[in-house]
Formats: C-alpha cells, structure tokens, sequence
C-alpha cells in the first residue's frame, strides 16, 4: 500500500534520514520505533508532505506521492495525527471532528464516520459541544485519533499517541487503537517510543536509529532481537 | 444625564465602525500572524472609492458597498498574490517593512492622483437627525451603524457555522493540524486577508457621508483599530466586537468631556494600561504560549 524507498531528508544543511525504507500493507499494524530525534516524526511528516525527500521514493498504491502538497495526500487517503495532538483548542469537539472530514470525499459522507467515531470514542460524544482545550490529556488522544478518522484514511498514521499520557490513559488509547484497526480494518503506522506496546500492537517494526532504518521485520521475532532488548526493553 | 446618555450613543454609533475595520484587522492576523500596518490605507482608498462612485455614478456610499465589497475582494486578492504570499513564512521585521511600504505607497499613490483636498459626500440626509425621546442621533451615523452591525452578524456567522469559517478560525488556531487535515492554508490565507481589506474598504464607504477623505486618512482609523485589537485580543474576532465599541465610548466621551485634541492621548494611556493588565487582551481565557 505505502512503499518508501530510499529516502533522504534534510532540515537546510542538515541531513536527517538516511536511505529510509519501509513498506506498509493494506489492513496492517506497522510501527516505526526509535529513540527520541531517531528521525521517526520527520519520516511521518515527509510522507505527510510537510517535508520533502531530497532522495528517494514514496508511492501510495501504485502513485508516486514524493512532492505532493499536503492537502493532495490527505485527499489521496494518508491522515496523519500528529504528536502532541494539536487540537484546534478554541472549537468544540464537534467542530473539530468536522474539520477532520474537510476533504470534499470526506465531507460527503461525515454523518455517517461520526456515528462510527463515537461508537469508537463514548466520550466524545458525551464531549462533544465542550471546548477541545478543556479535555484531559487522554480525552484530547482520542478527539485527535477521532478526528484523523474523519478524514476517511486508507493509511493512518499515528505520532507519538502516548506521549505525555498516564499509563492506565495510555493502554485505552492503545486498545483503541487496536479496535479501530479490528473494527473499521484500517491500516496504521503507528510512530512511537513506547516499544512494549508497539511490539504488542504491531505484526511488523522498523526501528530507526540516527535516521537509518537498523532493524526491521515481524514484532515476534524482533522480541527475540538482543540489540533490541538491549537498547530498548532494558533487559 | 441626557447628555451624557447623548455622547454613550454617540460613541456607540462611531464604535459600530471600528468594529468592522477592527475585525478585518484581528481576521488577518490571527490566521496569517501578519500585521497588516496598511490596513488603514484600505480604508482610505474605500473612502475614495464611495466618493467617486458617488461623484460620477450617482450611487450612495452606502448602496456603493455591493459595488466596493466585489472590488476590494479582488483587490485583496491581488495585493495579497504580489506582497504578501511571498513573505508570510519569512521574519516578523521583513513583514513589517512590507505592509508598512504598502501604506506608504497607497497614501502616496493618493496624494499624487488625488491631492491632499479634503473630499465629501454630501447627501440629502447628511444633516439630518432622528430623535428618540430626548436624544437626537444623526440619521447617516445610524445607517452606518445598521449597515456595520449587519456586516458584523454576517461576519461572525460566517465564522462560526460555515465550513470556509471554520477552516479560517482552524489555521488561526493551529496551523499544521490543519494542513494535515487538507486544509489548503495558503487559500485560507487569501480568504482572510481579501475578507479583511474588504472589511476596511466597507468601513471607508459607510464613513464617507460622515467624514472626509484625505490621503493620510487612514492612520486616524488604525490607531484605533490597533489599540481595538490589542484590546479584544489579537485575533480575536469576537473581543473585537466588543472593544470596537468600548473604544468608541471612551472616544466619544473623552471628546466632550476632556477635550477632542486629547482624545488620541487618552486611547494611548488606555493602550498602555491595558498591555500591563492584561497583555493577551481584555476577554482571553489563557495565556499566550
């Protein structure tokens, strides 16, 4: 479904991934771990289109989308929902869902989505004319997982979901995260320094390391992995 | 007490005005954080564009505003593919020069097509009052007061059940959530700054019965747009509502009360108290991050 290969990113004169490739399949958990300034959110923004390969190759079911805007992507059917959330603080849940199904495809059929999101999300629902800033932390997770769905995504790309969240707040949003690749079957790369909880997640890892793809292969046998449970389970 | 009533109205009416202006103003800079230091030329150069439509076609500067609205749209649009996209990702200072050469280019552009002659409309209710018991307002003033208050409603309407409104006040709040929710935030940019001159170009046709055109015009109104901004918040289009018309009262009764040369002074002083107490605006509900 997604297919980068080779890419390379830089900020100016810095250059910041290195011959990154990794593949996503229709209906799959994929997640890309690393440490913090790995280069895990730059991936995610380059296949976004915030960023643009200077190298490389990214297609999207069979369409070269390397250079693309943002907006063309997004219509395309890649969502992503960014780290640190960036709710629209100032509008209620309501309106921030609906902004999530901006796209004219996704406008046409949001009565539909939110009836699905809300199932997902409870919550939200109860939410859903308070003001986004006035959520707790895990209750803005999902108002941002909601409203990336909104979207109608064939890829959804999810950054650093746990980030900043308790951890019994971190497990429902994981869980839900599994539910809404079980339920809806959406395909997810999941983008994330919580390596436990993507090995759960996800059938397949790549792990960055200084902007280069180190490891990468089926979350069973990366378990087994020792430089991977050295550097990152700590065991 | 009549009077004093009197002069409240008054400032509510001229208040209503600087609302409008205000309100392009604070749409522009809180979707594309530019400042725009030209916005008062906008409202100059609405000004000119009632007293000639008035002068050659006949048409009231009031009914002019379905002609001037079109035009300023464009305008807008125009001025913001040449100056403004080039520069809306560079550095506050590069930005600064850039809207404050366009004033500068307009008022000159004004002086030189246009002299410095003081223009009026006069028309037939110019002068005409409309009593409500004891208090006598000036019928121009009203109807540019209705006119503003309408403008205003549709404005505020706009932003806040239209999906175009939605998405302006999205790119103003968070920017990136909003491209990577495919909002195309160089369009929305052009919206809010056509619909901001608009706005400016708008309040120079419902003044131009009440006040007169000059070039350097413009610099009178934004200082109060500027001080109504601050005051609402910045970016705030709903705080510029209501400071629009707190800026008017306090106007309108400094006019009279205190003395008229000093009322600019006494916008200054408010400025400065209100950049100590409350330096987000009167009406922000958390701190600037």
């Amino acid at each position: 479904m997604l297919k980068i290969e080779n890419i390379n990113v830089s900020y100016g004169e810095v250059q910041v991934l290195h011959n990154v490739s990794l593949d996503v399949e229709e209906g799959e958990i994929v997640a890309l771990i690393g440490a913090n300034a790995a280069g895990k959110t730059t991936t995610i923004k380059t296949i976004s289109g915030l960023l643009k390969p200077t190298a490389g190759k990214i297609t999207f079911n069979g369409t070269n989308i390397a250079g693309l805007s943002t907006s063309k992507i997004v219509e395309l059917g890649i969502v992503q929902v960014p780290e640190g959330r960036l709710l629209f603080p100032e509008m209620s849940v309501l309106e921030n869902l609906e902004l999530g199904a901006y796209t004219p495809q996704a406008r046409k059929v949001r009565h539909e989505t939110i009836k699905t999101v809300f199932q997902l999300f409870p919550i939200l629902e109860k939410r859903s004319q308070q003001l986004a800033g006035s959520l707790s932390g895990g209750e803005q997770q999902m108002c941002a997982l909601g409203r990336g769905l909104m979207a109608k995504p064939k890829l959804l790309m999810v950054d650093e979901t746990s980030l900043g969240l308790s951890p019994i707040m971190a497990k429902t949003v994981f869980e839900s995260i599994k539910q809404i690749n079980k339920t809806v079957g959406m395909t997810i790369l999941l983008v994330e320094q919580n390596v436990h909880w993507s090995l759960r997640l996800a059938g397949r890892c790549f792990v960055l390391e200084n902007g280069k793809v180190v490891l990468n292969g089926p979350s069973k046998e990366l378990k087994e992995n020792p430089h991977l449970q050295k550097a990152y389970l700590g065991m | 007490m009549n009077e004093f009533i009197q002069v409240i109205v008054s400032g509510i009416l001229i208040g209503g005005i600087y609302v409008v202006v205000a309100m392009g103003l604070s749409l522009m800079f809180g979707v594309t954080k530019i400042i725009n230091f030209a916005h008062g030329e906008f409202l100059m150069l609405g000004m000119y564009a009632a007293y000639f439509i008035y002068k050659f076609l006949g048409i009231e500067p009031y009914t002019a505003i379905f002609i001037i609205t079109p035009l300023f749209i464009v305008i807008g649009m125009i001025i913001y593919k040449l100056v403004i996209n080039p520069i809306v990702d560079r550095k506050h200072e590069i930005q600064i020069f850039a809207t404050l050469g366009l004033s500068i280019v307009f008022q000159n552009m004004a002086l030189f097509l246009w002299s410095a002659d003081f223009r009026t409309v006069n028309l037939s209710y110019s002068t005409a009052t409309v009593s409500f018991g004891d208090i006598t307002i000036s019928l121009a003033r009203l109807i540019a007061f209705l006119a503003a208050a309408v403008i205003t409603a549709a404005m505020l309407l706009l932003l806040k059940y239209t999906y175009v409104g939605k998405a302006l006040r999205a790119v103003s709040q968070q920017n990136t959530a909003a491209e990577l929710m495919g909002i195309k935030v160089k369009r929305i940019y052009l919206i809010a700054f056509s619909i901001g001159i608009a706005l400016a170009g708008i309040a120079g046709a419902l003044l131009m019965p009440v006040f007169y055109a000059f070039p350097t015009v413009g610099a009178y109104f934004s200082l109060a747009a500027f001080v109504v901004v601050v005051m609402g918040g910045m970016g705030d289009v709903t705080g510029a509502l209501i400071a629009g018309l707190i800026i008017g009262i306090v106007e309108s009764l400094s006019g009279f009360y205190v003395a008229a040369e000093l009322k600019e002074a006494i916008y200054f002083v408010l400025f400065i108290i209100i950049l100590f107490i409350k330096p987000n605006g009167l009406f922000a509900r958390k701190e600037a991050k």
